[in-house]
């Protein structure tokens, strides 16, 4: 059963092909990974699936009913939800505040289910004890975890992550790998970019990589990076 | 006692109407960074809409203005959603331009109806009634009431902003607009609740400005002055704060009317210059940019 369908996804920027003829099928549970170099494209590809951009061409179909012209909280109440690579909290809100205003809108909650809701997610994503603390005053560990925090309170079914372990020390990241992989145990559906392999490696069981707008491998995360063309853009950066 | 406490007390008072005039515009601004030109004309109209209701089927302003209040949310919800929505983006001249353009055709449109004939909303006896506060100090009970609606209208948007649900909404938009997008809010919808509701304070404000004195089509634009001053001199986004700014501007201008006459505006205007010098981003900042 495939939850997000993607078919000839074109966007440009005046010459610049961002993304090139983009086609794949997300299944429902899955854990996608997405690698690229930079300006391959990876975060075009998650503001054109999460509404913040609109395709030239292709079509995006979530369990099947096409949202490619849908706005933004549309797609955010059919069940998408995106992290941002540099997290952007509502600062001004405590963190409860942040995850609140998700549940709700988002998730279309009543004030008190979402309360409880956005507790156990805080507890899940480590945050509890920083529930009323102001979000901007977050350390950068803790800003990423709110980031997916706040998107989980949308309660999606499809959850894109971008970038989320990066600027995180080694433990740091270790920790974080541990909490996605608790939360891809409860059936959330996962697309990740991410720059730092080992990491999305530990999770996903499919790996796409894109170069210059387009999609060059789709597969078994092993296969695809020793495959030739992977590791000739790669040469030089550790996988 | 003096006529400066005097000048004072009214100088407050007066600041009463003045908030009421830029909550309003506070609220709008706070929100959506729409700077709305047609703000003074607004509530010319409402005053004008109050007037007619009360002709029509016999009330006092004060019920014309309730049974007012629906038909005001309606029309604010309607304008920001069929027209100021679509100004809405990342240049800032379109709404600024549309809304000068509504400023006009809403000056314009009341000549035509109701012709430049000064109009006053008459509320009877209570119109004249005052309180005395001893020391030969008196203060009239519709000056007692305008401030009194306008801590009441803060109060009520503090109450909206920090505790509700939909004040959540109206501050992760203002906060970050693609953010608040992607967790489901639907911003086109929560900005044209936010007008339907700055329209309700501004037929609140309204009320107090027909009943106070007279006023014609052609007043819109001072009214957006003073509210502007307040806002500004009160801080952005922090309604406390323009209530603030309307009292300092108020007594200024009765403290400057006190000096000599010719020198009220003048001093309201002058009281505005210098908190820009000195505290250019107003006296309760809240909102960072």
């Amino acid at each position: 059963m495939s939850l997000l369908e993607i078919h000839g996804l074109r966007k440009c920027f005046g010459s610049v092909v961002a993304a090139d003829d983009i086609a794949f099928i997300v299944a429902a549970g899955e854990a996608l990974g997405i690698i690229g170099p930079n300006g391959a494209g990876k975060t075009t590809l998650f503001n054109l699936i999460a509404g913040g951009l609109f395709p030239d061409a292709g079509t995006i179909r979530l369990d099947g009913h096409d949202i490619t012209a849908a706005r933004p909280h549309q797609r955010c109440r059919a069940g998408i939800a995106r992290s941002y690579q540099i997290p952007r909290p509502f600062e001004n809100f405590t963190v409860f505040e942040n995850l609140l205003v998700a549940a709700v809108h988002g998730g279309r909650k009543s004030e008190a289910d979402a309360a409880q809701l956005c507790g156990e997610i805080l507890n899940r994503c480590r945050l509890l004890p920083r529930a009323n603390a102001l979000a901007g005053s977050l350390t950068l560990l803790e800003r990423k975890r709110l980031e997916m925090a706040r998107a989980l309170a949308t309660a999606p079914r499809l959850l894109l992550l971008d970038e989320i372990a990066g600027g995180l020390t080694e433990s740091e990241c270790a920790e974080l790998v541990g909490t996605i992989k608790e939360l891809r145990a409860t059936g959330v559906t996962i697309v990740w970019i991410e720059h730092i392999v080992h990491a999305l490696v530990a999770v996903v069981d499919r790996l796409i990589v894109l170069n210059f707008g387009r999609k060059i491998a789709d597969g078994n995360p092993q296969a695809v990076m020793s495959s030739a063309d992977v590791q000739q853009i790669y040469i030089g950066i550790e996988a | 006692m003096n006529v400066w406490a005097d000048a004072l007390i009214q100088g407050i008072l007066l600041g009463g109407l003045y908030a009421l005039f830029a909550a309003g515009l506070s609220l709008i601004f706070g929100i959506m960074r729409l700077v709305n030109l047609a703000h003074g004309d607004l509530i010319v109209l409402a005053a004008f809409v109050i007037l007619t209701i009360a002709a029509w089927l016999g009330l006092d302003p004060f019920a014309a203005a309730l049974a007012a209040l629906p038909i005001m949310f309606m029309a604010g919800f309607a304008l920001q959603h069929l027209l100021l929505n679509r100004t809405l983006g990342r240049d800032l001249l379109p709404p600024l331009l549309v809304t000068f353009g509504l400023s006009i055709i809403i000056e314009n449109g009341l000549l035509e109806l109701f012709s430049a004939d000064s109009q006053r909303l008459r509320a009877g006896s209570i119109e004249t009634a005052s309180v005395s506060l001893g020391g030969g100090v008196a203060v009239g009970v519709i000056p007692l009431l305008t401030l009194a609606s306008a801590i009441g209208v803060v109060l009520a948007l503090n109450l909206v902003f920090y505790r509700t649900s939909l004040g959540r909404a109206f501050r992760a938009t203002a906060d970050d607009l693609e953010i608040a997008q992607l967790m489901g809010i639907d911003f086109s919808r929560i900005f044209s609740v936010a007008m339907g509701l700055a329209f309700i304070v501004v037929t609140i404000a309204a009320l107090y400005l027909g009943m106070r004195a007279n006023f014609d089509p052609t007043i819109g634009p001072e009214r957006l002055l003073y509210a502007f001053e307040a806002v500004i001199v009160g801080g952005l986004g922090s309604f406390w704060g323009t209530l603030c700014g309307g009292i300092i501007i108020g007594v200024a201008q009765t403290i400057g009317a006190q000096l000599d006459p010719e020198w009220q505006i003048l001093a309201g205007h002058l009281a505005f210059l210098v908190v820009l010098v000195l505290r250019p981003r107003g006296l309760f900042p809240r909102a960072t940019d």
